[in-house]
């Protein structure tokens, strides 16, 4: 149907019909805000009300019983894009539901938010609610759509801080400022701790002495993170412990500049540092860490560094 | 006793996936000439067709394919507003009377003129449905997910009836030359193209005659031996969309175990598996060797097809028990069996 119609069927201001006293009651609370189905002689609730028991025949009971107006998803399709007789005009799921009361099931359309393909919340057996128009005229459209049953909340969070990171942390920032990596070396142990702490946290006792240690180092363990974080690339990334070279203690920062799945324990990698013209006194010069073209250090060399 | 009544022609269109410029009587009228030819009778009995105004867009368009025919003097004909199928269910009862012995059935339909899935949405019901515009393959993946989460199918054994039938389709010189289904796109989740019928214009003409016209019309006739059709709610939230119950029923009835070959209107990839499941066709049963609906689908005469290519495995003499089936309404709501024998006591 690629070329513009050139006849067209229609009813100009559409079809009349006649409802009756079943499918009219039907339509009659829809535009009173309220779903009903009928019973049948064998106490089945029928949504929509019909005349007759599909499954004798005989009249139902005229008796209408409110039903919903919550129900269960009971099969759905995904409509990637949508047609314009359509009722949604973003992609949508249509779907049977079970009204609460009822023992058959509505077609209608359910929102279930703007995406492009179906969230995972949407299954057979969700829980949904009509959403009701303000104006509603005593159609199957007084429901605009139905959408899923409120079952959490987002809650703002925010609290302010005038946060000092302590002397230790100031003088490697200092360095990281001007590209240079610094710890100290324990006067007991002799291990170097980047970034320092003042403390050796293995002996306990003050350390001062400065080293500079270079922006290389090696992989000992690693995360495949999926959830987005503004601090990373984009997902999945890595996060890793990495063991500079000359260091005795890991440090915490991603790894890029490869796929995530090729990471591995004893890779090599070098920082990656922003333009110098970006750098300011955060680590954030460090973008992140990227992979050396040297072999992985075996894991007997970094086992004790977990 | 009533005599026994069989399908002694088939005929149809080499089907097109595009509109080739011919208008339904023109597609219609080479298949009548053909049957006429074939069977050697200018007049039949009894003449009944099934076509749809909507998909040619205007009211009593199948009176016009009756120019094919040849209507006078004045001929006993009907027309019946669904698939072909039930137009030949109709020309069955007609023979069971006793009041002829010949009769003619058509069907034809071109579904390059019009948007099919939104043609069938105001053909539903016009209270609950027509209004939010649901259309035809949106219901069709409704029942697609019901029947994939109760049976556990996967969406790969949709493919996979999607792939056989398209093979099948490039064998049959009738049916459209379709590819191997690629990763598609969903059409509608879980449905993808290759699990939609294709676009088709076609037609195609059976004759049924009754005892000795049938001997005389046809070496092998394909007799009818059991013929039913059934339908289940039209809501469709009021059954199980994940079974037949209609066909089922009318499988039993029309004495569906035991065929060798069945042709099942199965417009959708999942349909075939319900259906299947529904008619109780084991793997021994070889299931739309002609393509079926997923290699041509010229609607309104997909189902006689059915009937057409089932009989035919009895005419060649590559099987002696068949069944042709089709379906009608949204979600397989109405279906109909016919089993056909090389023995008419079955």
């Amino acid at each position: 149907m690629a070329s513009e119609p050139n006849h067209v069927l229609e009813f100009p201001g559409g079809y009349t019909r006649s409802v009756g006293p079943v499918i009219g009651r039907f339509l009659s609370e829809l535009r009173d805000g309220r779903i009903v189905g009928v019973r049948t002689a064998g106490g089945r609730v029928l949504v929509p009300p019909a005349e007759y028991d599909p499954d004798t025949g005989e009249d139902t009971t005229r008796e209408f019983v409110e039903v919903g107006p919550a129900g269960t998803v009971t099969t759905w399709a995904w409509v990637p894009e949508p047609r314009p007789g359509h009722p949604l005009d973003r992609p949508f799921a249509w779907a049977l539901i079970r009204p609460d009361g009822a023992d058959t099931a509505l077609l209608h359309a359910l929102d279930v938010g703007d995406h492009a393909e179906p969230p995972r919340l949407l299954k057979t057996g969700l829980r949904v609610r009509p959403k009701w128009r303000a104006e509603r005229t005593g159609g199957i459209g007084d429901i605009e759509c139905f959408r899923p049953e409120v079952t959490m909340i987002t809650a703002p969070t925010r609290l302010e801080y005038r946060l000092r990171g302590g002397r230790a942390l100031d003088r490697f920032l200092e360095g990281i400022e001007q590209g240079k990596i610094i710890g100290h070396r324990c006067d007991v142990c002799g291990q170097v701790i980047v970034p320092m702490k003042g403390l050796c946290p293995k002996d306990g006792v003050p350390t001062t002495q400065e080293v500079e240690l270079p922006d290389t180092g090696t992989v000992t363990t690693f995360a495949v993170n999926n959830l987005p974080d503004p601090r990373a690339p984009e997902v999945p990334f890595v996060s890793a412990y990495i063991l500079l070279d000359g260091a005795g203690l890991t440090m915490l920062t991603l790894v890029a500049g490869l796929p995530a799945d090729q990471v591995r324990m004893g890779m090599r990698v070098r920082a990656a540092w922003r333009p110098r013209a970006e750098w300011t006194r955060a680590m954030s010069n460090i973008k992140w860490f990227e992979p050396l073209d040297e072999p992985d250090v075996p894991f007997d060399d970094i086992k004790d560094y977990l | 006793m009533t005599p026994p009544i069989a399908v002694v022609a088939f005929v149809q269109t080499t089907h097109t996936g595009h509109d080739t410029g011919l208008s339904e009587t023109e597609l219609l009228a080479p298949v009548i000439t053909e049957i006429k030819e074939r069977t050697g009778r200018k007049r039949f009995g009894f003449t009944c067709s099934g076509s749809n105004d909507y998909l040619a867009g205007a009211p009593f368009s199948f009176v016009a394919a009756l120019d094919a025919v040849g209507a006078w003097p004045p001929i006993a004909e009907s027309h019946v507003e669904m698939d072909a199928a039930w137009a030949l269910y109709e020309a069955w009862v007609k023979l069971l009377s006793g009041e002829t012995d010949t009769a003619l059935v058509y069907g034809f339909g071109k579904t390059s003129q019009v948007d099919t899935a939104e043609m069938l949405t105001v053909q539903l019901d016009p209270y609950h449905l027509v209004p939010l515009g649901v259309d035809g393959v949106s219901l069709a993946a409704l029942q697609a997910r019901a029947y994939l989460e109760r049976s556990g199918a996967e969406e790969d054994d949709l493919t996979a009836v999607a792939a056989r039938s398209r093979a099948a389709g490039r064998a049959n010189p009738y049916a459209l030359d379709l590819p191997e289904p690629s990763d598609d796109a969903y059409a509608v989740a879980p449905l993808r193209a290759s699990d939609l019928p294709p676009v088709t214009d076609g037609a195609a003409a059976i004759v049924l005659a009754s005892g000795d016209a049938a001997r005389d019309l046809c070496e092998r006739p394909a007799w009818i031996t059991g013929f039913d059709h059934r339908a289940d709610p039209h809501s469709p939230g009021a059954r199980d969309l994940s079974r037949s119950a209609s066909a089922r029923l009318a499988g039993e009835r029309a004495g569906a175990a035991g065929v060798q070959v069945a042709e099942l209107h199965a417009r959708f990839t999942h349909e075939e598996l319900i259906l299947r499941e529904a008619l109780g066709l084991g793997d021994d049963v070889t299931v739309n060797p002609s393509g079926g609906p997923l290699a041509a689908d010229p609607m309104m005469a997909t189902g006689l097809i059915r009937i057409g290519e089932a009989a035919a495995r009895v005419h060649d003499g590559t099987a002696t028990r068949v069944l042709g089936h089709a379906a009608s309404g949204p979600c397989l709501q109405q279906n109909l069996v016919c089993v056909l024998s090389g023995d008419h006591d079955g």
